[in-house]
């Protein structure tokens, strides 16, 4: 009885404390400005303040111990003395929620994460002037729907790429060009497919139902009305007999493509170069149906304490060397044009398409699902981003 | 000759300021960080989230219980979860009796310490080098176990269920083994040599004398056996497939909606303390 | 009971049995640490002592386990000098909201730790702003008190109070008493218990991924960020091996500070 209230009033009262404390310290965050992020830098950039905390998506910080040989995080070590900490992270999710959690000066954001980390207030609009290097970038990724807003840049663009449908050749033995074997109730790779374990991965079965079932009326896999969502998440739910397993942590896509664990699947380029630079046998290629894909942008934190850093980070990872670098380390086209000259492999760019609008019109970068229909439809409601939240973790439980 | 002995008196004299002074720091610690951290978290569940910033919002709402609640794909991970826990404790239990009754009755008393530390060794390779060694193990065609089982054309459970149960059986096996063995040991070689006197046999020897009277160690064990395996998401996403547990919606639903993960998170935290409020009742908190 | 021949080999070679369990994949641990393989296959194709001189070249796995150490002795000490309060008050006296203090004690560790790292988490961004190395030693001290308090608690209810009641009859103060009195005697279940906490915390992952900053990379988190990783992923096997060895002489030093009847009792 005594031993009941005490710890029921001890908790109660701590309870109390801290609701008010939260209730008080929160009201002020709920505004939203019309620039969110306050304002940008306003220059010049000066003296490193010897610091730099990079979050960044796996193969973009390369510090040389992944391979010693890949490294140009140590050279921007020397020249600017920012010693960089890089934090990788497996999702947008997650990029999102570390950069909520603070800390961090730069992040290397998707388009599913670049608006919730303008409209959330945790990045600032970028002073592009202060980057030389943007001069360079190809113009039909500047100032994009998911990179900017109301004509305030937020970032500078680093790369983009295609999800590719990547298999092991022991397993798979003839070459892919199409998704049919990953959602095919009848696939011969029953128990083996893998899958990107993130919520915007529904809009990789949105794509493949534009493919077979065009009578749903799906034009862009992010905006997709009631009707559309629940045809993708059935979908899903019928994929799901044929996983083996999901990943979002590329090392162990890596591994499970080049043990066979996985035979085939979604999967980025990187994981096909670092699985086949380890004697795995394993392939890769755009499906014919399209593919969705990334355009990611380097950002500032809010507040980040060191800023001049921050914008030397910048302007060196979109310079045309360094950004070469990335893009053949990676596997993606680089984002400054200039780059395509400094690739170690000369055909790199036609490979990878860097400047060929052509390809790009089949890949649907990644973009942050809102109620208002993405593809401009003003009829229905689109099913916003937090009920694909709800939805994956329904279909993972 | 008087000696300064004024707070050791006082203290005696009143000796709920001595336990006030020595509780209060402790007492301070646990309540404000830890319990209070938990409350602000079991808060959050009954908030939600904004749709596009991902902003908490402060207005009371059941929707995050109904939401999971009302999902059978939810209720179907408790269930999986509950009983994952359940098998590993009871497997744990069946592994360790043999173990202890070996180190407490039949090995020698100079060889214990040594027994016992060789129990506990497993519990300094990191826990994750453990669960990484099982998804080597358990890999379908170049695991040890389906090496093992080659003549039999089988290659192993692989990834899933039973690889997790496996797996967190054998992470938690030295936290069964030990208080069973304290227990074992503290057991009167007297009572078991009554009941040998007696008439029973072995086996009843062990079934009524013994597991009664060892139980509340045994309790004590399964404890942190099945506690340890209700929250646990890192074996799933190591050695599960596409098997997820409470701990995984927790951890995955946490970075978008932490209102929606508080809400998951209360289910093993009432199941955990239910199972401690049973386990009180037997008499094992001591043991622990 | 009667130990027969028959009986006792029985429990021999079940023993046996479970202990080949227990230690057959921390063998295919260190033969692994030597196979040339870089993505884990069985039989190893070849052995190398490669991996283990970069394992101790490599300047991530040696600031990590530097971190580690330096979180664990933190914790440690906080834990210690918390749980021994705690076991002092609740080991000597009777009062209500005892009961109520030892499940409190425990709730750290039998709480789910993703639990527990998430709620430290969300306190930690919201209130304090950030995380830092001070946010992963305050978790991690938090469920180490209990198993200081374990081991202090099991030796202080053996010590009884008539002790520290002599020494106040000849005039100690508290502080005095605890000085040279009642620490001495603890003295070697504190050792114990700080052997303990200090493992539980070196070998944490969960609580510790929710809350180290940006820079804290304990060894629990280097591991988890290479274990897959083809270069790394052997390096950790190494490690793992290394941890396995060298955590011998601690619990040597445990067992033998810990009496017989409370070995093995109050570990956790």
């Amino acid at each position: 009885m005594h031993t009941k209230r005490l710890l029921t009033t001890a908790v109660a009262v701590s309870a109390a404390a801290l609701l008010i404390a939260a209730c008080g310290g929160s009201s002020s965050s709920s505004e939203s400005s019309a620039a969110p992020g306050g304002a940008a830098f306003a220059g010049p950039v000066g003296k490193g303040e010897g610091q730099l905390n990079v979050l960044a998506w796996p193969g973009y910080a390369e510090n040389g111990s992944t391979d010693p040989a890949v490294d140009w995080v140590t050279p921007f070590e020397t020249k600017t003395g920012c010693k960089v900490n890089v934090k990788t992270f497996g999702t947008s999710d997650e990029a999102v929620k570390l950069m909520q959690g603070g800390g961090w000066d730069v992040v290397s954001a998707s388009g599913d994460a670049t608006l919730r980390l303008i409209y959330g207030d945790n990045v600032q609009p970028v002073n592009t002037d202060l980057v030389p290097s943007y001069a360079d970038i190809f113009p039909d990724l500047k100032m994009q729907k998911f990179n900017s807003v109301n004509g305030v840049a937020y970032g500078i663009p680093h790369g983009r790429g295609a999800n590719l449908v990547m298999w092991n050749t022991d397993k798979v033995t003839t070459p892919q060009d199409s998704w049919a074997a990953t959602w095919d109730p009848a696939s011969p790779y029953k128990g083996s497919v893998t899958a990107y374990d993130s919520p915007i991965f529904i809009a990789d079965a949105a794509l493949w139902l534009m493919a077979t079932k065009p009578e749903l009326g799906i034009k862009d896999p992010y905006a997709l009305d009631q009707k559309q969502f629940d045809a993708a998440m059935e979908l899903l739910t019928q994929q799901k007999a044929l996983i083996g397993e999901y990943w979002s942590d590329y090392t162990k896509a890596v591994d499970a493509f080049k043990s066979g664990t996985t035979s085939i699947g979604t999967s980025w380029q990187v994981i096909q170069n670092l699985a086949s630079a380890d004697g795995g046998k394993v392939m890769a290629a755009k499906a014919k149906e399209g593919a969705t894909g990334w355009s990611d942008t380097w950002m500032v934190a809010k507040d980040s304490p060191n800023i001049n850093c921050a914008y030397q980070w910048l302007d060196w990872i979109a310079s045309p060397e360094v950004n070469a670098q990335v893009a053949e380390w990676f596997g993606e086209a680089p984002s400054n044009s200039k780059a395509c000259a400094m690739t170690s492999d000369k055909t790199f760019c036609d490979t990878y398409h860097a400047g060929d609008t052509a390809y790009w019109k089949d890949v649907y970068y990644w973009n942050t699902p809102t109620a208002n229909c993405l593809d401009g439809r003003t009829d229905v409601k689109c099913v916003p981003y937090s009920d694909w939240v709800t939805a994956w973790s329904a279909l993972r439980a | 000759m008087t000696t300064t002995t004024a707070p050791a008196g006082l203290g005696y004299r009143h000796p709920w300021i001595r336990i006030v002074g020595l509780l209060g720091a402790p007492l301070a610690w646990l309540v404000v960080v830890y319990l209070g951290s938990l409350a602000a978290l079991f808060v959050t569940a009954f908030w939600t989230v904004d749709d596009f910033t991902g902003q908490l919002v402060h207005t009371f709402t059941l929707a995050n219980f109904r939401e999971f609640f009302t999902n059978p794909a939810y209720l179907g991970t408790i269930a999986r979860t509950l009983s994952i826990a359940i098998c590993v404790t009871i497997l744990c239990l069946i592994l360790a009796m043999p173990v202890a009754l070996f180190m407490a009755r039949v090995a020698s008393d100079r060889w214990r310490p040594l027994l016992v530390a060789l129990v506990l060794t497993p519990l300094w390779a990191s826990y994750l080098v453990k669960v990484y060694a099982w998804r080597a193990m358990l890999q379908p065609e170049h695991g040890v176990i389906a090496w093992l089982l080659q003549p039999l054309h089988w290659s192993g459970p692989g990834y899933g269920y039973v690889g997790i149960v496996i797996t967190l059986t054998y992470l938690w096996l030295p936290y069964m083994i030990l208080p069973v063995y304290a227990g074992l040991s503290r057991l009167p070689q007297s009572l078991l040599d009554a009941s040998a006197d007696l008439g029973a046999g072995n086996a009843r020897t062990l079934r009524t004398v013994v597991v009664p009277l060892v139980w509340p160690s045994i309790v004590a064990g399964s404890v942190f056996t099945f506690s340890l395996s209700l929250g646990d998401y890192i074996t799933a996403q190591i050695v599960g497939g596409k098997v997820t547990m409470l701990g995984n919606v927790v951890q995955t639903t946490y970075v978008n909606n932490l209102p929606f993960a508080a809400a998951v998170a209360t289910v093993p935290v009432i199941i955990v303390l239910l199972y401690l409020a049973a386990v009180r009742r037997a008499g094992a908190l001591d043991q622990l | 009971m009667t130990m027969t021949r028959g009986t006792k080999a029985l429990f021999t070679v079940l023993a046996l049995v479970v202990g080949a369990f227990i230690y057959v994949p921390l063998a295919i641990i260190l033969i692994n640490s030597f196979s040339i393989d870089r993505v884990l296959s069985w039989p190893p194709s070849g052995l190398t002592l490669e991996w283990w001189s970069k394992a101790f070249q490599n300047e991530g796995v040696r600031s990590a386990f530097a971190t580690s150490v330096q979180v664990g002795l933190i914790a440690t000490v906080i834990a210690l000098v918390l749980g021994t309060l705690l076991a002092l008050a609740l080991g000597r006296y009777r009062f209500f909201g005892r009961e109520a203090i030892s499940l409190l004690v425990v709730l750290p560790i039998a709480l789910p730790g993703i639990v527990t790292g998430i709620a430290l988490n969300n306190v930690f961004t919201t209130f304090l702003g950030g995380l830092t190395l001070a946010t992963l030693v305050t978790g991690h001290a938090t469920f180490c008190i209990v198993v200081v308090f374990n081991n202090a608690l099991a030796r202080v209810r053996r010590l009884g109070v008539s002790v520290q009641e002599a020494s106040s009859d000849l005039g100690a103060g508290a502080w005095t008493t605890f000085r040279l009195v009642t620490f001495p005697l603890m003295r070697s279940a504190l050792v114990a218990g700080a052997i303990l906490a200090f493992g539980l915390s070196f070998d944490e992952i969960i609580v510790t991924t929710f809350t180290a900053g940006p820079g804290v990379t304990t060894l629990p988190i280097w591991i988890y960020q290479n274990l897959f990783r083809p270069n790394q992923a052997p390096v950790v096997n190494v490690v793992a091996a290394t941890l396995v060895v060298i955590s011998v002489i601690p619990i040597y030093i445990a067992q033998r500070y810990s009496n017989t009847d409370e070995r093995g009792a109050g570990l956790l």
